[in-house]
């Protein structure tokens, strides 16, 4: 049923989802330079960005990994900044549960931030869409992300290499997480969130393997869920 | 030296788990909905992990052995003010690099 209204899809998807590109490429870029700083290959760096798309959660896990914490610490933080995944995967169930079973492991190979904030949009305003539209929109707002994403991580390894260590590169993923929290802290919860969540892992730091993170975090989410809990804000 | 054999442990048990996570609903719970409480908490995973994470980076760099810089905390203020007020992810960073280049210059 791939109708002329499923290819307008696709390209109304590849159309919104182009101008993420001014943030993909840079942090796929990135990426790709903090790994060759710490060590990796352009081979390794890419086995990475394939396998997990996210780029938060490959800062996390690469930052950890030079710390020699436990590996377990490792993965439950990395994993962790991803929890935000399974809230996108059951916000874009009812839009695109019904798909076949292959359909929907393709998406959620696929899911990140920027598709779902634009699927979760155009499934809402347009609901006469089929079920095969917003399918095909979907992979559209992939195409500008994900195979990006993989390529400017290769780049940012091959050009990393060249980069003296001199240049500061340690503080590169500290500032580039700060820049994405920014724009994240939208409302007083949020803030609190984060607030709580800053003072508890420098007063936690003492503890061994890195726990003072996830108990920094934990209490970081339990402020900002209370918050909006007593003020009924989202 | 980042040990070979963890680093794909890593990066296969990372994909793994960010697939499960993206599947789980999607693909097992069907429509279902989450308890409130539950997404109650998830909106806030982000928004607490990343700071818990970078704060003591930003207060006890690595690349000082852990002593206070005041160029790198600058930058991170910067960095931060820049991100709130601007929302600019990358223009954020550039302006956070410039600071900490030019710290670097002056009192390096």
């Amino acid at each position: 049923m791939a109708g002329p209204g499923v290819k307008s899809s696709f390209w109304t998807g590849v159309r919104e989802g182009l101008p993420f590109l001014l943030v993909i490429l840079p942090f796929a870029t990135l990426f790709g330079v903090v790994s060759s700083d710490a060590g990796l290959n352009a081979g390794e760096a890419l086995a990475f960005s394939i396998a997990v798309i996210a780029g938060a959660s490959q800062f996390t896990a690469l930052q950890l990994l030079q710390e020699n914490v436990p590996l377990v610490v490792v993965l439950a933080s990395a994993l962790a900044v991803n929890l935000r995944m399974a809230m996108y995967s059951a916000s874009l169930t009812p839009a695109l549960g019904k798909l076949p079973l292959w359909k929907r492991a393709v998406c959620a190979y696929f899911l990140v931030d920027q598709n779902y904030a634009l699927s979760v949009v155009k499934f809402e305003t347009e609901r006469d869409l089929s079920l095969a539209e917003k399918f095909a929109y979907f992979l559209g707002a992939t195409m500008p992300l994900c195979p990006f994403w993989y390529a400017f991580t290769v780049v940012g390894a091959l050009v990393g290499s060249a980069i003296p260590t001199e240049w500061g590169l340690d503080f590169a993923m500290p500032l580039a997480f700060i820049a994405m929290i920014g724009p994240a802290l939208r409302t007083g919860a949020h803030r609190t969130a984060a607030l709580v969540a800053s003072v508890a892992a420098l007063t936690f730091a003492f503890l061994p393997f890195n726990l003072g993170l996830l108990v920094a975090a934990g209490l970081g989410m339990a402020a900002g869920a209370e918050v909006e809990r007593r003020v009924g804000a989202k | 030296m980042i040990d070979r054999t963890e680093l794909w442990i890593v990066i296969v048990a990372l994909g793994l788990g960010s697939f499960g996570l993206r599947f789980v609903f999607l693909g097992l719970v069907g429509d279902r909905p989450l308890p409130e409480w539950l997404t109650r908490h998830l909106r806030y995973t982000a928004v607490a992990v990343l700071p818990a994470l970078v704060m003591p980076l930003v207060v006890w760099p690595n690349a000082t052995e852990g002593e206070t810089d005041p160029v790198r905390l600058t930058a991170a203020g910067v960095t931060l003010a820049a991100a709130y007020f601007i929302k600019s992810v990358i223009l954020s960073m550039l302006l956070g690099g410039l600071v900490l280049a030019g710290g670097a210059y002056w009192f390096g």
